[in-house]
């Protein structure tokens, strides 16, 4: 049962976009999303649109993946759509009681949804191309120069990596902790809500202590072979910027560009 | 008064890309009394088909009744038939939880509606069992104590349920030889003295062939052998082989002994009994 739960949204693959450096692809889903703010009418909005769709298809990611990660977003796109629809002022082209329809805020609901859709594909396209350990990698090596103002960039990446790489650990922990009070006459399931919080302490007291001592173990473990931290430590997997990287870079610029002179000589 | 699978098979995952047949085809009887040892390589589907003899896993197809009771219908008898079935999970010292030792062995007694004398009067049974002093160690709190004893304190805390069958997962796995020897110890005393039905798996054959007077052998999800230890040992090395799990290393000796023209006895399991038999054969001679 809780063994299906799948990690992160990671889709592997070798396109492309799956084998750019993960600086890359963090810089760029940066820049991409500031440049969406460029946009302000359609011409803008079909360039963005053609942009997006190109990556998606160059990532070989499933529509269907795409749709649904938008799913947990939905409410917020309609909410932001029917906002704008409702209280921009402007030609009116219908009325709903104390409502009115105007045909700017049709405009602006539309681009505004839109808006936060391109941002959610775009950063989801990041998770589905980049497993989380390249990832947390890529994140570690960006905020490397931040040190010098005293933030532990390797320390915070590797948290990251270790939170990571327990979630499996501590799940399959909990199914076997679970069935084991279970075959001792543990309830989980029925009850009200504060009598199954108590039915929950024979499984979360061995599970904190369970981790308490894994992290204790692993601590340890670290130790023994030396580990300590960020300076000098060299890595099995390098990260390399190759020359796709800054075709993608390039490619990214000249969106930004043209978004430039969209918004400038299209009124 | 028996454990009956029939036709077990289970399925892990079922309709997904990740779907796994885990065990197929299962049919055993496991009668009452009996002292039944399951090996087999990781991912045999050992403790698969050990979560069926209790319903903690549901079957994809198939029935399991204890004492004819299928457990997986809803209603008392079938809650009943369950309860009958004790299970103690590998490291069974992880789900301890209680602020004492008493509190954690009352439990599970407790949770089935048990009267608090009739819990007290199981707590000191079971740990008696278990050989823990109950004025030493009732009051103590579990996370103290050592390794072996906290395993026992775990095992003691099924074993106050009073199940007919008695489960074993591995339940020497991360113990030195002595507190191995403890805890199988007092598992052939309980078996001697109560009658109760035991299945332990074990990776350790020596175990099994000491302990075990039946022996099921997985393979693959599928039971590749069934029948007496020392027949197995002595008649199956071949299918042993396949199933990726040795032969213990006296019988191995004994076989060598016996390729090489020693006629010794094969079916010992203990030291004195075979340096008993060598030095006979070598008499003989």
């Amino acid at each position: 049962m809780l063994a299906d739960i799948m990690l992160g949204q990671y889709f592997p693959g070798t396109s492309v976009i799956h084998q750019l450096d993960p600086r890359t692809k963090i810089i760029s889903t940066i820049l991409f999303i500031s440049s969406i703010f460029l946009a302000e009418n359609y011409q803008a909005y079909s360039i963005v649109a053609i942009f997006v769709g190109i990556i998606i298809t160059l990532a070989g990611i499933p529509l269907i993946m795409i749709l649904r990660s938008l799913k947990p977003l939905w409410v917020i796109i309609m909410l932001t759509l029917l906002i704008h629809i409702f209280t921009t002022p402007g030609t009116i082209v219908y009325v709903l009681g104390p409502l009115t329809v105007t045909q700017e805020g049709l405009h602006m609901g539309l681009l505004m949804s839109l808006r936060l859709v391109f941002l959610i594909v775009i950063s989801s396209l990041l998770t589905f191309t980049t497993s989380p350990v390249t990832l947390t990698d890529g994140i570690e090596r960006l905020l490397k120069p931040f040190k010098k103002i005293g933030l532990p960039a390797h320390e915070l990446a590797m948290m990251m990596t270790i939170a990571l790489r327990f979630i499996p650990t501590l799940l399959e922990e909990t199914d076997r902790i679970m069935k084991a009070q279970m075959a001792r006459g543990a309830d989980f399931t029925s009850g009200n809500l504060l009598r199954r919080a108590r039915n929950m302490i024979p499984l979360l007291v061995p599970l904190f202590i369970s981790a308490f001592r894994r992290a204790d173990e692993l601590a340890t473990a670290m130790e023994a072979r030396c580990y300590r931290g960020g300076d000098h430590r060299t890595r099995m997997k390098q990260l390399h910027i190759s020359r796709r990287d800054w075709v993608a870079y390039g490619i990214v610029l000249l969106l930004i560009g043209v978004l430039i002179v969209v918004r400038i000589n299209v009124k | 008064m028996s454990i009956i699978l029939k036709n077990i098979n289970y399925v892990y995952m079922k309709k997904t890309p990740y779907e796994k047949i885990a065990i197929k085809n299962i049919n055993i009887e496991i009668k009452h009394g009996e002292f039944v040892g399951i090996i087999g390589h990781t991912g045999s589907g050992k403790s698969t088909l050990l979560q069926h003899l209790n319903g903690l896993l549901k079957p994809t197809t198939g029935i399991v009744s204890v004492d004819g009771q299928d457990i997986n219908l809803k209603g008392k008898t079938a809650q009943n038939a369950k309860r009958s079935v004790g299970m103690v999970f590998q490291y069974p010292e992880h789900q301890l939880f209680e602020e004492t030792v008493y509190d954690d062995i009352a439990f599970g007694p407790r949770n089935i509606g048990i009267e608090e004398e009739e819990v007290d009067r199981r707590v000191k049974k079971s740990m008696d069992f278990v050989g823990l002093e109950f004025d030493q160690f009732a009051k103590r709190t579990p996370f103290q104590l050592s390794g072996g004893q906290m395993r026992r304190v775990a095992i003691a805390g099924v074993i106050a349920l009073e199940p007919a069958y008695l489960i074993l997962d591995e339940p020497s796995a991360g113990l030195d030889p002595r507190g191995r020897d403890e805890i199988f110890g007092q598992i052939i005393k309980m078996y001697k003295g109560t009658g109760i039905t035991v299945v332990l798996v074990s990776h350790n054959m020596e175990d099994i062939a000491r302990m075990a007077n039946r022996l099921i052998v997985m393979n693959g999800g599928e039971i590749s052998l069934d029948g007496s230890p020392l027949e197995i040992f002595r008649d199956c090395q071949a299918e042993l082989k396949e199933a990726g799990v040795d032969v213990p290393p006296l019988t191995e000796l004994m076989n060598k002994f016996n390729q090489r023209g020693l006629a010794v006895d094969h079916a010992v399991v203990t030291m004195d009994a075979a340096a008993q038999s060598i030095v006979a054969a070598v008499g003989r001679r």
